[in-house]
């Protein structure tokens, strides 16, 4: 059970219940569609940006818990954050899910996102995890192709 | 009498713990816990003896096939022309030539589309497939739609994952150049009534090629009962290896058909102006073909051939039953396809937790099922769900494994609240 608590963290269970910030954005300046075409995962998401700034983010869509969660907690960590900022998130996200970052060290640098750690230990859930990330990529760089994990 | 109590009686005719010391892999753990495997719809495990047959021929005999005037090779060719007598009696087709050795069912299928329907189709015609359809019976179809202009046909299905039958009927066109049909569907487990369907498809003249891939493993299929023109299926989801399964087709139309690939063995005489190509079967079968893969394929229909099928039906019925119920019973689960008639496949939903977690869970519990759309996503879209988990069963499976399989769906709602 230890290794699945390490998974299903309360912070991933909660976000999976309540998404934050999960909502279509009407005035959006960029959205982008990613999917999971194994598992079906599917997501939206959706960006204002003010200058080099992410002003606002919202995702819709539908998948397992984790990467619901994955999406959740990416949105509530770069609003507000400029663009370098959220790629270095990137970068921080990517190292965490792939076990190339341990999370007790980087506490504070993570934060939330630290929540995630378990999921290294689950190399069939890493795609889940990373795809709203790389969907966010994908809508930074101004890419209209829907992103797919394969 | 309860269902536990069916089971314990069929056990007197089958016995399914000796069944289970047939397969090695079946003793293995997965995370530190007895692996209870239930993802048999994907691919099945092979019994001892399918792998003895794969390493005896390159162990003892291993030689190219149809050209060698040498003693393996001479040995290589009648081992494999003798699987294919097997299989002929496997499967009741009336001559050992309507059995053409492809790598699957996915192959068969293409190969049925592109030299037999193919120069059948105008713009217009009519391709009828069911709803329930595997990707590998879909596809093929619409590329021969686009080569051709024909449109597709789907009959369609009702709550329970039943063909409806009047709409059948009704969709039989002077247009419809061909049904495809799947005798079992792999993502909720439905048998078809294909005898009965095939004779309303020849009441108007139409031919009908069966995807058996699910069928074979759990279900006696007698092709001249059932009258198939085409009837395809896979070796490994039937205790045999990957990459080989076959065409059985009728003799007339195979004749008439057009090569699928050139190459060696598929002709007869080669010159730059003329070749004949070779009789049936080896027409179809250009190249070296998987000739391990037919050895193992070999012994896996020795292997089904020896189970008292009676007794293994019986059996494999209470089991479903035994599962139906034991799932059902738990809070916030839905049974998806509830058919009358069905064998091998629970597929299923939870609430408020997406398939894929539950897959994860179980994983840790050494269970091993399948959550996704099992390539059928059709189906998916027809009862509104993006995917499923599915347990699937063989004929080494227990009601212990259920059993097991329940309580990993007790530890799921305990993960999630
Ligand atoms: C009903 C059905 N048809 C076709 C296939 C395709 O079989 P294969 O992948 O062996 O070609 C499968 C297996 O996934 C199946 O379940």
């Amino acid at each position: 059970m230890s290794d699945l608590r390490s998974l299903y963290q309360e912070i991933i269970l909660d976000h999976n219940k309540n998404p934050r910030n999960y909502r279509a954005m009407e005035d959006a300046d960029r959205s982008l569609e990613g999917y999971n075409p194994l598992c079906g995962d599917h997501y939206t998401i959706y960006l204002k940006l003010d200058g080099g700034v992410i002003a606002d983010i919202s995702f819709t869509g539908s998948g397992c818990a984790i990467s619901k969660a994955s999406a959740s907690v990416m949105s509530t960590v770069l609003k507000g954050k400029t663009r370098e900022e959220a790629e270095r998130f990137f970068v921080l996200f990517h190292d965490l899910v792939m076990g190339q970052r341990d999370p007790a060290k980087n506490l504070e640098e993570l934060g939330k996102m630290a929540a995630f750690g378990g999921v290294s230990e689950f190399p069939a859930r890493v795609k889940c995890a990373s795809l709203a990330w790389h969907t966010l990529k994908g809508a930074l760089e101004e890419k209209t192709i829907a992103v797919t994990t394969e | 009498m309860s269902l536990e109590a069916h089971l314990e009686t069929t056990r007197v005719a089958y016995d399914v713990h000796r069944v289970r010391k047939d397969f090695p892999i079946l003793s293995r753990k997965v995370q530190g816990k007895p692996l209870v495997y239930l993802d048999n719809a994907a691919t099945s495990q092979k019994p001892a003896s399918v792998l003895k047959a794969i390493r005896e021929y390159y162990e003892s005999y291993n030689a190219n096939i149809h050209r060698g005037v040498h003693a393996l090779s001479i040995q290589a060719t009648e081992a494999y022309e003798s699987v294919r007598r097997r299989i002929q009696e496997f499967v009741g087709a009336r001559e050992a030539r309507e059995v053409v050795f492809v790598r699957g069912t996915t192959e068969g299928i293409n190969l049925v589309a592109q030299t037999f329907a193919r120069r059948r189709m105008r713009e217009g015609d009519e391709i009828l497939i069911s709803g329930l359809e595997h990707h590998s019976n879909i596809v093929p179809w619409q590329i021969l739609c686009e080569q051709s202009g024909a449109k597709l046909r789907v009959i369609p299905l009702n709550d329970a994952g039943e063909l409806m039958l009047d709409e059948y009927e009704a969709l039989l066109t002077q247009r419809t150049r061909i049904v495809a049909l799947g005798h079992v569907s792999n993502a909720l487990g439905t048998i078809n009534p294909v005898k009965q369907m095939i004779a309303a498809a020849h009441r108007k003249d139409i031919p009908v090629l069966i995807d058996g891939a699910q069928a074979v493993p759990h279900l006696r299929v007698d092709i001249q009962d059932l009258d198939a023109e085409f009837y395809v299926f896979s070796g490994h989801k039937m205790f045999g290896p990957t990459g080989i399964g076959c065409v059985v087709g009728k003799a007339a139309l195979l004749e008439e058909m057009p090569p699928y690939q050139g190459g060696g063995d598929m002709i007869k005489s080669v010159s730059f102006e003329k070749t004949v190509y070779n009789d049936i079967p080896y027409k179809f079968e250009a190249g070296t073909p998987n000739i391990a893969g037919v050895m193992g394929l070999g012994a896996a229909v020795e292997y089904l051939t020896a189970v008292d099928h009676l007794a293994l039906e019986a059996y494999e019925h209470e089991l479903l039953e035994y599962a139906t119920q034991a799932v059902s019973a738990i809070d916030g689960v839905r049974i998806i396809g509830t058919a009358a008639k069905k064998t091998g496949v629970l597929s299923f939903i939870v609430n408020d937790v997406h398939p894929h977690d539950v897959g994860t869970i179980l994983d840790r519990e050494g269970i091993a099922v399948r959550t996704g759309h099992h390539c059928a996503q059709p189906v998916m879209q027809r009862f509104g769900v993006p995917a499923t988990i599915r347990a699937s069963l063989a004929l080494y499976n227990t009601s212990g494994e259920i059993d097991a399989l329940v309580r990993g769906l007790h530890k799921v709602k305990e993960v999630f609240g």
